[in-house]
């Protein structure tokens, strides 16, 4: 029996020639990653362990991007704890406010993960690196303070669900919507301890920006991990960038999985998932008249050039309705400049848009845009949650980056044919 | 491990922006955040809960973000033990991690009503429903995860192997 490509690099970071679902072991991880809300206690509990130094000072990362620039004096403690720990263990990988990144963004750009890589993250959406070829997923503070002592933690070796997406994508539809249709399908605990592991001809041909999108949300289906074997376009990607030796894997022809999903995409439409689940989608057109308030452009899902290349697109030379409030955030200060080059910038300014720094605030209601009781937003982000922009009465419909600037300025959800 | 108190149910879902909204999570002190416990869920929980009372959810209990804040929300606020008919897997690694004691069992879920009385021995995971004399068997809980229960949670679990 052979194995899945998620079976094969926790097999590796085991030391052992071959694992099966439901095993329990221990791996080495490559990296570990925190953020300023999970890292604060990470350090705490870090110091209850008794060791002096973290496993590798090149490997633990630390970003501060969800309260940051810091909303108020809590926060700025909270970024502060971290910033000093960093310091003191000599971290080679902090990146500080100005020369960051919203970090699922970031490490990748950076080169700071590869193909076959193992990372753990305390957060949730670390799965987004599955789609280098990386075993990546989200754990919290205490499962990273001792994978920060150990350079190893345990995991439950997961089940895999096979995705394959057949046909040519239609314009305007691309990674968001293959996944939004995918968890619309399949529900938020559809994949609930497993692996998802996305495959077929619409894969192939997608961007790793995409690609990074459709990982990225793998959590929404409870999923462990979302992961894409590395392709020629993966190497493209990496070359130049990794800095660490990586290894290429893929899943056996005679793999087991716990079941395949085919999906036919060549009719698919751009999807909107409403109020409050990420489950709950729909066709754009079967969205009907949704006036909205708010539109946010940006986050770990939807804030790479592909994403604000495809916004801008629609934005050019059009005008944000006036009762809308639309941000744009780049993932990252290289996206940042790169979209500053291309004349991006100038395109969303014009439109009426209010340009942000790389954060994660509007995106978990942190700051930076935080919704009103009873205001809606479109946005491209990964979550609508009751709450999670803002006000508990406050609604939010996730969408792909083309159908949320066409809603900025049609006022309404819209199909960017409507507009471009 | 024995705990009682009153049941609190929930509905399918819950995630942890219910659990503990992000506005909040510029603290992780337990007391603190204890205070917005469930409150989008039911703005009266974190006023009306008492120390042992028990949270029974429906399925995918604590999906969403890796903030560990959300169970030590919960435990903050003195509940004892969370019943489930499933969790997401993060929060049941951070439940344990923490020490808050967790049970996936769909049948008490269907068998306890809100504000029940219900006992629970989480070392062998029998759940009773004193107020109907109702008793239900929750999944065992691995082995490994009873060492880390044992140890008193993950971090004296890691502590100890640095001791070695």
């Amino acid at each position: 029996m052979g194995m899945t490509i998620t079976e094969k690099i926790l097999a590796r970071a085991a030391g052992r020639g071959r694992v099966a679902p439901g095993e329990l072991i221990s791996a080495r991880v490559d990296a570990v990653l925190g953020n300023d809300i999970t890292a604060p206690l990470a350090i705490r509990e870090f110091e209850k362990i008794g060791v002096e130094r973290v496993f590798d000072p090149d490997r633990v990362y630390l970003v501060p991007d969800h309260f940051t620039p810091n909303k108020d004096i809590k926060s700025a403690e909270q970024a502060k704890e971290m910033r000093e720990f960093a310091r003191r263990q000599g971290l080679t990988h902090y990146f500080e406010v100005g020369r960051m990144g919203i970090e699922h963004c970031l490490l990748p750009e950076q080169g700071l993960v590869g193909p076959g890589d193992v990372v753990i993250g305390a957060d949730s959406h670390t799965c987004t690196y599955g789609a280098l070829g990386a075993f990546a997923t989200g754990v919290g503070s205490t499962d990273l303070a001792a994978a920060m002592a150990l350079g190893e933690t345990w995991f439950k070796v997961p089940e895999s669900v096979k995705f394959v997406y057949e046909g040519e994508l239609p314009e305007w539809v691309g990674g968001k919507d293959l996944i939004l249709h995918t968890i619309g399908d399949i529900g938020v605990e559809g994949a609930l301890y497993q692996a998802m592991e996305f495959t077929g001809p619409a894969i192939a041909h997608l961007s790793m920006d995409g690609r990074f999108t459709m990982a990225n949300m793998a959590i929404e289906a409870g999923a462990k991990n979302g992961i894409i074997a590395p392709d020629l376009r993966t190497l493209e990607y990496v070359h130049g960038r990794t800095r660490r030796p990586f290894a290429l894997f893929a899943s056996d022809p005679d793999a087991a999985y716990a079941r395949t999903v085919t999906y036919d995409v060549s009719k698919l439409e751009p999807q909107v998932a409403f109020p409050h689940s990420p489950d709950n989608t729909r066709p754009v057109t079967e969205a009907g008249r949704v006036d909205i308030d708010q539109v946010v452009i940006g986050s770990c899902t939807n804030g790479r050039m592909d994403d604000l290349r495809l916004a801008a697109r629609v934005l050019e030379r059009r005008q944000v309705h006036p009762h809308v409030r639309l941000i744009v955030f780049p993932g990252t200060q290289e996206i940042y400049r790169q979209a500053l080059e291309e004349g991006l910038l100038s395109i969303f300014v014009q439109a009426g848009a209010a340009v942000s720094t790389p954060t994660c605030g509007p995106c978990l209601g942190g700051h930076m845009g935080v919704l009103a009781r009873g205001e809606r937003a479109v946005a491209t982000t990964n979550r609508n949650f009751v709450g999670r922009m803002g006000h508990p009465e406050s609604e939010v419909y996730l969408t792909n980056p083309a159908v949320a600037a066409a809603s900025a300025v049609l006022g309404r959800i819209a199909h960017p044919g409507e507009v471009v | 491990m024995q705990l009682e108190g009153n049941a609190w149910k929930f509905g399918d879902n819950i995630d942890t922006d219910v659990i503990i909204p992000a506005r909040y999570l510029n603290t992780s002190d337990p007391a603190e955040l204890a205070k917005h416990c469930m409150e989008d869920a039911d703005p009266a929980f974190a006023d009306q809960v008492q120390p042992g009372d028990i949270i029974v959810g429906g399925n995918n209990f604590g999906c969403g973000s890796s903030r560990e804040h959300a169970p030590l929300a919960i435990k903050g606020a003195g509940v004892s033990c969370v019943i489930a008919r499933t969790f997401a897997r993060i929060f049941y690694r951070n439940a344990f991690n923490i020490g808050l004691p967790i049970l996936e069992c769909p049948a008490a879920v269907e068998g306890i009503r809100p504000g029940d009385r219900v006992a629970v021995d989480a070392a062998v995971g029998t759940i009773r429903n004193l107020t109907t004399g109702a008793a239900f068997e929750a999944k065992p809980i691995p082995p490994f995860m009873q060492e880390i229960i044992a140890a008193g949670g993950l971090i004296e679990h890691v502590r100890r192997k640095f001791a070695k």
